[in-house]
């Protein structure tokens, strides 16, 4: 980053702040950009994948190809929307409660590590940074079923408040297991630490005490993210819509963008802990370079279909049952992780 | 003007207003919505100042935990029981004392210390530093933490429980 200035003050013949100022901007809007491409495309296939698990066709119509344009309309569509924001609801929080939520996923894209020698911002804190900036969006959910004086938003506002809150313990610790065996909290140094082949890949460090780990991450990730079997906080069939019930338009697409970024943003942290990250699975073979955005985006999307695939396949869990989940399976059983590969190291 | 500074001035003023509508707004959303820019800002203000770990913790426990708890607890007691929550002005004489109190013991630490203005040097990666210390020089401190802090949990949890028994 400071070379980068450096490097553009010295073309350009501009001032360090311009440039700085400039930098910080671009990049931004790049990674805004990128999650609204995201969206596009995850809601897509998102239609496509349910539609085919339950012997459809889904979006057929618009685009050259499979309804490939059909988002892209919508998208074009809630934009022209009218805003409705309800007589009894709090005007300034309903508008700010999206842009927390929408801003948490941004900062945390902008803490990974793309390439060997690409990424936003080289924080050797990075795995923790993110951790701390994703708990961001429960303010915003919960400013959400607030701000909009009705029940439903409430309740699922609370809801995911409560799930979020609970899920971040496994997931931590489950962290905590690859960030004792790597010594480093940098995502860099994590996918350095794996390089070379899909047998250095964390996930089969220490077996069986790694994939475990894995397991717990990704249960917990999905919580996180509200998605099936954890969509307590939206479940239509009790809620109506949970904490988006009273927003429409655009505020509610800045809803569904987040949901997806979230998804790209969790996914990319399971692929770069225990996947190996931009790192080839083939050892020296089409490993570095641009390659590693592809290895690394190939690997976070295949999680985002598993993730779709568990979102069509399995039922609802009651909240007692989620409550369980947390404390009395995951927990216990990262901590045993933890334990058991630590003892393993010593040895 | 460095970038340094630039950075330095927004999140100041950020962290002010947002301060100014923490202490002075009526409803304790509102406040509370304040109190959250105030701690992002203070991280910010942190990873300025190169105590990166600090900025994170400081997320995640101070946003992502203590904030949410104290928005979870008035938002039960607001919209479901329909009581409405202001801050009013009680106890005029006591604040005035108290606040007098604090303000002379800070403008006295601000006047007495040297303050300096410019960037400081990068330094070297805090967490390391940090767990060493943790684990060696402040070990007795930080396990009698550890325990007030179960304490407070396994206290927690019989009061809550205690009703259905």
């Amino acid at each position: 980053m400071h070379e980068l200035i450096a490097y553009l003050q010295a073309q350009l013949g501009f001032q360090e702040i311009l440039v700085a100022v400039l930098v910080m901007a671009v990049f931004g809007l790049v990674i805004c950009i990128y999650m609204a491409l995201n969206a596009l495309f995850l809601v897509w296939l998102e239609r496509k994948v349910s539609a085919w698990m339950q012997d459809r066709l889904g979006p057929m119509e618009v685009g050259p190809f499979q309804g490939v344009l059909q988002t892209l309309a919508d998208a074009l569509k809630l934009l022209l929307k009218e805003d409705i924001v309800p007589k009894a609801a709090d005007k300034r929080l309903h508008l700010l409660a999206p842009l927390i939520v929408f801003a948490a996923p941004c900062a945390a894209l902008a803490a990974l590590s793309y390439t060997r020698d690409f990424q936003f911002a080289d924080f050797n804190i990075g795995v923790f940074f993110v951790a701390a900036i994703t708990s961001l969006s429960v303010i915003g959910l919960l400013l959400a079923g607030w701000a909009s004086n009705n029940k439903w938003s409430l309740l699922g506002g609370m809801r995911a408040a409560a799930q979020i809150v609970s899920y971040e313990i496994p997931a931590g610790l489950a962290i905590l297991v690859v960030v004792m065996q790597v010594g480093s909290l940098s995502f860099r140094e994590i996918t350095l630490a794996q390089d070379g082949g899909f047998w250095n890949w964390m996930i089969f460090q220490y077996p069986p005490f790694n994939f475990v780990a894995f397991l717990i991450f990704f249960t917990a990730t999905l919580a996180e993210c509200n998605r099936t079997p954890f969509d307590l906080p939206e479940a239509e069939s009790e809620l109506v819509g949970g904490f988006h019930t009273e927003y429409s338009g655009f505020k509610w697409a800045v809803f569904m963008l987040s949901e997806y970024g979230e998804m790209l943003v969790v996914s990319l942290v399971v692929a770069t802990l225990f996947l190996g990250g931009w790192s080839s699975p083939l050892g020296d073979l089409l490993n570095g370079g641009a390659w590693g955005v592809f290895w690394l985006l190939g690997k976070t999307y295949a999680l985002v279909f598993v993730q779709m695939w568990l979102r069509w396949t399995l039922p609802r869990l009651r909240v007692d049952q989620l409550m369980y989940t947390s404390w009395k399976v995951l927990t216990p059983f990262a901590f045993a992780c933890i334990f058991a590969v630590g003892l393993w190291m010593a040895l | 003007m460095t970038t340094f500074d630039l950075m330095f001035y927004v999140i100041a003023g950020a962290m002010l207003v947002s301060a100014a509508v923490m202490v002075f707004g009526r409803n304790i959303i509102y406040n509370a919505v304040g109190l959250l820019f105030t701690f992002i800002g203070v991280a910010g203000l942190y990873v300025l100042l190169g105590a990166d770990f600090l900025a994170a913790t400081q997320m995640l426990i101070y946003v992502g935990g203590i904030l949410v708890l104290l928005l979870f607890g008035v938002m039960l007691s607001q919209k479901i029981t329909g009581l409405v929550m202001r801050t009013g002005t009680l106890q005029v004489l006591p604040a005035v004392i108290v606040c007098a109190g604090v303000a002379a013991i800070l403008i006295r630490l601000i006047l007495s210390n040297d303050w300096a203005v410019t960037k400081p040097p990068e330094l070297p990666a805090t967490t390391a530093t940090l767990g060493t210390l943790l684990l060696s020089d402040y070990l007795i401190p930080f396990e009698i933490v550890s325990i007030l802090l179960l304490a407070a949990l396994v206290g927690a949890a019989y009061i809550a429980r205690r009703e259905s028994r």
